[in-house]
């Protein structure tokens, strides 16, 4: 019994990071031999060309550094009004308390839909500009809650009361004693905040039209969905010079893109199951 | 939220002025919900007028149920539907497969092969839906990827399968279920971790096994969450995700792959027209409700577990 358990979860293992590591050693083999089948579990004819070429392209620097841009705005601003929001909802003694509890959760599960959505944000001109990938869509119901409840169960309420007697008022209790005390619950809602931005493509799709403001996803989707590389190369030998850069630079474009997020998980992922415990903890 | 007497109400008035703080702290996301939430629910009127935007909502005239009407008898409307429903219904389908992960990981001894385990089975969560479609296409390419080299192994030539449309509701829901079961299973793992250990010592005095352990203490301590996250899922169900659908559609899986998320795109952003959009997009969203609303229902009546 023990050991079919083992065996099926190595296998599972197995499943799960092989496809990954396939596409480490195919970013660094010559793509010939990628492609006639010969690449199986180390590179072969190591070549750095996916990465120089990638290098070389101008439009992967400037998604990279809006990808960045809208990371750490965004992620600023949905911590501030998401955790803000939580702490006041978390507080028993919040007049209004369960009206705006069901405020916040209605949105959840009733929206206007995209087109309203679309209308919304031109009118109010935020169509293709910056705003409109790290500010209309901050609050995140789900985060809400989960904080909430952190607050709730985490934070005593005698601590409120002895503040109170000392003639703290709420914002200045909130700032320099609440937050001091909610380092778990800010760097989980951080980094799921984050990790939307990084991998976010939908909001681009939609809300932007000029390429200098295109996040790294949509460059990414480009190269690596609609081929946009591969079109208007010409013809003859230039072509297929063309043709082998564009499918090594697939490989080596993922890992540029995907890196960055794996490697700051590791670090905070005693956090993570923290979080989506508390998350789990009904009400 | 309105007090009856008049005395309690002062009181409360004291409260908030007191607490005035507190409204201070919820002000950024009240007004960030009004205006991008709320205020559009006010634009689905537009699905019941013939929308010009030079008159504005207010003053486009009315259509009346023109839009649905024209959905309901559009070649599309069985088609989106009918893929959709596949889609989501195939999903469901998988629901339990992070539960039987949790019952396992929860069944490991070795503590560091446990936490690697579940570090590793995390990871693929974090790649994003383009790299994610990306690395399909990839890997699937019957010419140059892995799916081809396996194949050309036993000389046999490998089927296109990204650009099949039979294949195309198992490639997106295993897929998922490649990318996020280690992830969903995480609730459940947090939930097994809630067991009382007295529970499995007593189990163990009264003789039983590790499988009737899991039978008749892990299962039951897992109802409760199952049941709510199914409940969301199935109040979801003609709400598939428009980002990987799109990405994986190609002209030759799109008879399988237009979904009703994709039509609202295309026939509203693509092609403008605003008020036929927005009709589907309702009638989707009003579906989406009701079957929450009664799946809830059920719910509460036979178990004890309801959102609300």
């Amino acid at each position: 019994m023990e050991v079919l358990l083992y065996i099926f979860a190595v296998l599972f293992l197995i499943i799960l990071i092989y496809p990954l590591y396939f596409i480490i050693i195919a970013s660094f083999s010559d793509p010939s031999s990628v492609a006639n089948g010969k690449v199986w579990f180390y590179p072969k004819g190591f070549t750095l060309d996916g990465y120089t070429e990638l290098l070389k392209h101008k439009n992967i620097w400037v998604g990279y550094r809006n990808t960045i841009l809208y990371t750490i705005v965004g992620t600023a601003i949905g911590l501030a009004v998401n955790i803000a929001a939580a702490y006041a909802l978390s507080r028993k003694d919040l007049v209004g308390r369960k009206f705006l509890s069901l405020f916040f959760i209605f949105t959840m599960f009733f929206s206007g839909g995209l087109i309203p959505t679309f209308l919304t944000v031109r009118d109010f001109h935020l169509y293709d500009t910056f705003l409109v990938m790290v500010l209309p869509f901050s609050v995140i119901v789900y985060d809400i809650i989960v904080a909430r409840t952190f607050f709730q169960t985490s934070i005593p309420g005698d601590l409120w009361e002895a503040a109170q007697i000392d003639g703290c008022g709420n914002l200045r209790y909130f700032f320099q004693v609440v937050l001091p005390l909610s380092k778990a619950i800010i760097a989980v809602l951080g980094l799921w905040i984050a990790v939307g931005y990084w991998n976010s493509y939908f909001n681009a799709l939609i809300y932007l039209k000029n390429p200098d403001l295109y996040p790294l996803q949509l460059i990414l989707r480009n190269i690596l969905i609609t081929n946009q590389m591969q079109s208007g190369m010409g013809t003859g030998e230039a072509a297929q010079i063309a043709l082998r850069l564009a499918s090594m630079m697939k490989y080596s474009v993922i890992i540029v893109a995907t890196v960055p997020i794996l490697c700051v998980y590791p670090f905070i992922q005693k956090y993570f199951n923290q979080g989506v415990m508390i998350g789990a903890v009904k009400e | 939220m309105r007090a009856g007497q008049p005395a309690v109400s002062g009181q409360k008035w004291g409260q908030i002025r007191r607490n005035w703080g507190l409204y201070v702290l919820l002000l950024p996301a009240v007004v960030l919900s009004l205006l991008f939430a709320y205020k559009p629910m006010y634009g689905v009127l537009i699905a019941f007028k013939d929308y010009s935007p030079a008159l504005g909502i207010g003053g486009s005239p009315w259509a009346g149920f023109k839009y649905f009407d024209k959905f309901f008898h559009s070649y599309q409307f069985s088609t989106t539907i009918k893929n959709t429903l596949i889609i989501s219904v195939y999903s469901l389908v998988t629901f339990p497969i992070p539960i039987l992960l949790a019952l396992m990981v929860n069944q490991m001894r070795g503590n560091r092969f446990k936490r690697f385990f579940q570090t590793v089975s995390y990871m693929p969560h974090f790649i994003s839906t383009v790299v994610m479609v990306g690395l399909m296409l990839i890997l699937l390419s019957p010419s140059s990827g892995l799916l081809g080299s396996v194949y050309r192994l036993f000389g046999a030539e490998a089927p296109d399968l990204m650009g099949s449309a039979g294949w195309f509701s198992s490639l997106y829901v295993w897929s998922d279920v490649w990318q996020h079961v280690g992830w969903d299973s995480i609730i459940y793992i947090a939930a097994l971790s809630a067991v009382d250990p007295s529970l499995y010592e007593a189990a163990t005095v009264d003789g039983a096994s590790r499988w009737h352990k899991v039978r008749y203490i892990d299962i039951p301590m897992l109802m409760p969450t199952a049941i709510t996250l199914l409940i969301l899922r199935v109040g979801g169900l003609l709400g598939v995700g428009f980002e990987k659908v799109y990405l994986m559609q190609n002209d030759l899986n799109i008879t399988s792959s237009e979904i009703l998320s994709t039509y609202v795109y295309k026939i509203g952003l693509l092609s403008s027209q605003y008020s036929f959009s927005s009709a589907i997009n309702l009638f989707n969203t009003v579906i989406n409700f009701i079957l929450l609303i009664l799946v809830n229902q059920i719910s509460k009546k036979f178990s004890e577990n309801s959102l609300w």
